[in-house]
């Protein structure tokens, strides 16, 4: 749209042609400039100048819908509204349904506590045929770390849908739906994203699922500002494929630990009550999501995993759609599964904390 | 120099100091076929500096003998005052936020919130949004609401939770003040509210801006919508732009145009912003993004934040009202007073 040519707009020839004189070519060049610029560059009076503007304008812009029929659009055509299930009858419920479509839903955790085994089990949920719960599609899984076992994925499956997997050729069908790429540095990456956006156009892909974001960019740059600024085109270009293409897309997120321990404050916040933790064991485990606060804005649903005292939780950080609520959970044969389908709703800034206490246990857990 | 101010073309204007025009004073007193000679140009162009500077010269006092008071397109303070007393404000459902805001989110004025990600800038937005829907026997302004998404936050669930929600509190404060079962009945429906927001998905600054430079005439055409949400207005401007110069001066003629949009169709402008880290005085601080030169673009500014477990909100910035901070929950109703027992509002 930004890029459309002010020659094929339909202007008057005089003003168009003036456009054209100075180098303006596309609706970008003209509405990066304010009008007084316009007017010193094109040498028009201002109403020329207007009346171009809002010519250009009103062809640029994008078309008005109302809520009313986003709402019935996605109740017509999308499965559950626009939603994925993930079996997990608590986290559905507190998501209105699943996994939602045209957002990005992020997965941020320490190591080791279950994020590649939730993205696993969301790609074999994916590519079930719809009498099954399943969106009956095709899967793309980034693998920035090498971590899919596609024995793994076979276990999940014959565990938690035996009557599909144990079928003569199902699993290989189920498998064959789940294509994985391995891109192995950032301008690789960007190379697999655009193969991704011509397959959404021509396949049936359902979900695309990226583990993890954070590998991809923490390999290759040094300091805060600079790696940021290497992945803002890159959520901007993610975030439009999912809406444009309809599908959830699930980013797996890593932690790192906090520098200094004092929360960050705006300057009108007296620092003499800003909340300091006494207590010396809790440094260890003070954990921030990585990738920084732009990264944070730009996720819809932020889902933090983390273990306290040797239990995992897993909770809503951050989803305009839910309360603040967290489910413990474990890791089984047949992936991740809820302990309480209730959720314990958590107060305040809790909610965004990620620990990680009873490390042993982890390792010591059912799976 | 006066002639400077001309909205005139660069050529014209160099034409009219070749000529010897330096002020306004000088181009008035000649006559169209006079000046259209000296400076080369033909009679109609001539007629049309002219017009100009005889509008510009009624603006500037030192040059014009008018009165005070009959000055184009100003106003006395006394007649601002009455208009002020009766403005429009917008209900946010948290009596607390409310009070600070005297009375709610104000019409003909730009309000700008941001917030750390999560503490509810797209909740209070949606808020809004179905708020203004609220019709004028509830004491609302039975209005529509625009709601411009340039991150892709606005999801339809939630706006129909808070709808629901709002119809259901309307019924509630309708059972207790009627009489008669007809006055009893909300004639609003959750997808009525949804019918009357108009939304826009923006996916690069370029479509932002040609939004904002179209919403005039979307305006003219739909004259009952009576409040602009931008969600954000800061995302696109963040992602890649190497000349910081030419932001600062695109979104300040962006606020400008928002602005002349809420004083003109007196509606409310709601701006809702990030945050970024700064180094101040020795340490990483949090303020809101887009930089220093935003910072007084817009009218009114309130700052989201944590304080210990809850949720408060601080006017940073306002011309009329005080520094004071609210606190305010986001439940499944949407926006409402916070719990805590400790409900005073402090004055900073």
């Amino acid at each position: 749209m930004a890029n459309k040519l002010i020659k094929q707009m339909a202007l008057p020839n005089s003003i168009a042609n003036i456009f054209t004189a100075r180098n303006i070519i596309t609706a970008k060049d003209a509405l990066s400039l304010t009008e007084f610029e316009l007017m010193e560059r094109l040498d028009v009076g201002m109403a020329e100048v207007k009346f171009a503007m809002a010519h250009i304008s009103e062809v640029v812009c994008p078309p008005c819908q109302t809520a009313l029929l986003l709402m019935e659009q996605r109740v017509r055509n999308e499965r559950s509204a626009g939603h994925l299930p993930t079996r997990l009858r608590g986290l559905d419920e507190a998501l209105c349904g699943g996994i939602p479509f045209g957002v990005v839903t992020e997965l941020v955790g320490p190591a080791g506590i279950g994020k590649t085994q939730f993205c696993l089990k969301l790609s074999l949920l994916a590519s079930l045929p719809a009498n099954c719960g399943g969106l009956d599609g095709r899967v793309i899984y980034i693998d920035v770390e090498s971590k899919f076992s596609s024995r793994r994925l076979v276990e999940i499956g014959i565990e938690s849908f035996p009557e599909i997997f144990l079928k003569k050729g199902m699993a290989q069908e189920m498998a064959g739906r789940i294509v994985i790429l391995r891109p192995t540095s950032l301008s690789e990456f960007t190379e697999s994203l655009h193969h991704v956006q011509v397959s959404l156009l021509q396949k049936q892909v359902k979900l695309l699922v990226i583990d993890s974001m954070a590998a991809l960019v923490l390999g290759e740059h040094e300091c805060g500002a600079s790696r940021q600024q290497a992945l803002g085109w890159h959520v901007s270009f993610i975030k439009s494929l999912a809406e444009f293409s309809r599908i959830p897309i699930v980013v797996t997120n890593q932690v790192r630990s906090q520098i200094g321990d004092e929360p960050l404050t705006y300057s009108f916040q007296a620092r003499s009550h800003s909340i300091k933790r006494e207590d010396p064991a809790a440094y260890d485990s003070h954990l921030v999501a990585a990738l920084g606060i732009n990264w944070a804005h730009a996720v819809t649903i932020r889902l933090v995993l983390e273990a306290r005292s040797g239990q995992r939780l897993i909770k809503l950080a951050k989803s305009p759609i839910s309360p603040p609520l967290a489910f413990p959970f474990n890791i089984t044969s047949s992936g991740l599964v809820l302990l309480d389908d209730d959720g314990i709703e958590m107060k305040g800034s809790e909610i965004n904390t990620i620990h990680c206490q009873g490390q042993n246990a982890l390792f010591n857990s059912e799976w | 120099m006066e002639v400077g101010m001309l909205p005139i073309s660069a050529s014209k204007r160099g034409k009219l100091l070749a000529a010897g025009y330096t002020t306004l004073h000088s181009i008035s007193r000649a006559s169209p076929s006079h000046l259209a000679t000296d400076i080369g140009v033909s009679e109609d162009e001539a007629c049309e500096i002219l017009k100009y500077a005889s509008q510009t010269s009624a603006l500037d006092p030192s040059i014009g003998s008018s009165n005070a008071s009959t000055l184009e397109g100003g106003q006395t303070a006394w007649t601002m005052l009455n208009e002020e007393k009766f403005a429009t404000r917008i209900t946010t459902s948290c009596a607390d936020l409310d009070n600070i805001l005297g009375g709610g989110i104000t019409c003909k004025e730009v309000t700008e919130l941001g917030g750390v990600p999560g503490i509810g800038k797209t909740q209070i937005g949606i808020q809004l949004a179905v708020n203004v829907q609220i019709p004028p026997e509830y004491g609302g302004l039975g209005g529509k609401a625009i709601y411009i998404d340039t991150e892709g936050s606005f999801m339809v669930e939630r706006v129909l939770q808070i709808a629901e929600a709002c119809i259901e509190d309307m019924s509630e404060y309708s059972h207790h003040f009627h009489n008669t079962v007809q006055d009893c009945e909300v004639k609003l429906h959750p997808n009525g509210i949804l019918e009357n927001i108009f939304y826009f998905r923006v996916c690069s600054y370029t479509e932002q801006i040609a939004l904002v430079n179209y919403l005039d005439k979307f305006i003219e055409e739909h004259k009952d919508v009576k409040i602009i949400i931008l969600d954000s207005v800061t995302f696109h401007f963040r992602q890649d732009f190497d000349d910081m110069a030419l932001r600062t001066r695109l979104l300040s003629e962006m606020a400008l145009k928002l602005m002349k949009l809420a004083r003109k169709f007196c509606l409310a402008v709601v701006l809702l912003n990030q945050v970024t880290t700064k180094y101040i005085e020795g340490s990483y601080q949090l303020t809101l993004a887009l930089g220093d030169s935003w910072s007084h673009s817009c009218t009114n500014r309130i700052v989201l934040f944590w304080n210990g477990d809850e949720r408060h909100a601080y006017i940073d910035k306002s011309p009329s009202l005080k520094s004071a901070s609210a606190a305010y929950s986001v439940t499944t109703r949407g926006i409402r007073n916070s719990n805590s027992s400790c409900k005073r509002i402090k004055m900073v």
